[in-house]
């Protein structure tokens, strides 16, 4: 399975709750095949959806995942110590790792090496870390959403992206949708 | 005397309903950070990198929270792109209380390399900015938080040696 398989597989589960998804194709995949306020997209910004949501989560009460690639974790790897030293239990981090640099071509990552994202996040100090095959990604983010814990996901998968329109509608917008679908 | 700008900036921070901070340390900044650190109505959250520190602010400003970063001026650089495609770009409020090294009192040349570049990238940036360099130019940090959350946009305090006295 490839990324874009796994969204269309999840996105039932994504449905009505918090999403911040990673830059580039990730985003424009979710954005085609359930667009809704609840998402954030991001259109720049390599690395920070983690980030992101992590801030989110820490300042309000409602569950969050944020999508996130196994390249964009490796680009902000000091993320893993903060996320696992503030501990907040509504959210996810779902790393979908194909092992490749998807956006920009599908050039190799070391997460698709030597590196294990999984093992990472176990040595930063994040306490619940499942890795996953692709077919499972569903069942293990419900879980996650059940258990009331921070987990976080690394989800091994296929290299490859659909062919997707590139998000045309204002970062403004995205991002006033999204508060006000946040408050609602 | 530290110890009351410490608490003075942070009480500015308090009553302008600032909450979440994020901060990367510096010797300048240490007395302040220690002053958030005792504070119940703010959260703080040191991150490993400024871009990373922003990325938090962001999602923190998307949750109903006043947010703000302390950095040092060198880190500015690592920023950029942050500041430009998240920041600027999705009109996020964000205060820069950023230790100005490099400065008049400064001890370590290096310093001074990036100092000589701080004021030109944020001019280029677009980013509002004010320079403490007495004391008394503190009484302006309320005002300041207040157009930064007015106007949705990253705004720059740069905080000199001479600002902050002895060290
Ligand atoms: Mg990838």
């Amino acid at each position: 399975m490839i990324r874009s398989e796994i969204l269309k597989d999840i996105a039932p589960i994504l449905h009505n709750h918090l999403v911040v998804c990673n830059i580039g194709i990730p985003s424009q995949e979710l954005y085609a095949i359930d667009d809704q306020p609840s998402n954030f997209y991001m259109l720049g910004t390599m690395g920070l959806a983690s980030s992101i949501g992590l801030g989110l989560a820490l300042s309000q009460p409602k569950p969050v995942i944020v999508i996130d690639g196994d390249g964009s974790v490796l680009t902000n790897l000091g993320t893993l110590p903060t996320i696992a030293n503030n501990v907040t239990d509504n959210y996810i981090l779902l790393i979908i790792d194909n092992g490749s640099y998807g956006s920009t071509g599908d050039q190799p990552t070391y997460a698709g090496k030597k590196t294990s994202l999984a093992k990472v996040a176990e040595a930063c100090g994040c306490e619940r870390v499942v890795e996953c095959q692709a077919e499972d990604t569903g069942k293990i983010v419900q879980q996650a959403l059940d258990s009331g814990q921070m987990t976080i996901i690394v989800c091994k998968c296929e290299s490859g992206n659909a062919k997707m329109p590139v998000i045309t509608m204002d970062s403004v917008v995205i991002r006033d949708r999204f508060m006000k679908a946040l408050q609602a | 005397m530290t110890g009351n700008i410490n608490k003075r900036i942070t009480n500015d921070l308090v009553s302008n309903g600032v909450s979440f901070v994020t901060t990367v340390p510096c010797k300048q900044l240490a007395g302040v950070i220690e002053e958030l650190e005792t504070r119940d109505d703010i959260f703080h959250i040191p991150s490993n990198k400024e871009d990373e520190g922003m990325g938090l602010c962001a999602g923190a400003f998307m949750g109903g929270k006043r947010p703000a970063i302390i950095m040092q001026n060198t880190a500015l650089g690592v920023t950029m792109n942050t500041l430009a495609t998240l920041i600027q770009f999705y009109r996020i409020p964000l205060p820069m209380l950023i230790s100005y090294r490099g400065e008049l009192g400064e001890p370590v040349a290096c310093q001074v390399e990036m100092a000589l570049h701080t004021k030109a990238i944020l001019a280029q940036m677009n980013i509002p900015t004010y320079h403490f360099h007495k004391r008394t130019d503190v009484e302006e940090f309320d005002n300041i938080l207040k157009y930064t959350f007015m106007c949705n946009k990253p705004v720059a305090i740069l905080t000199d040696a001479t600002f902050w006295g002895e060290n």
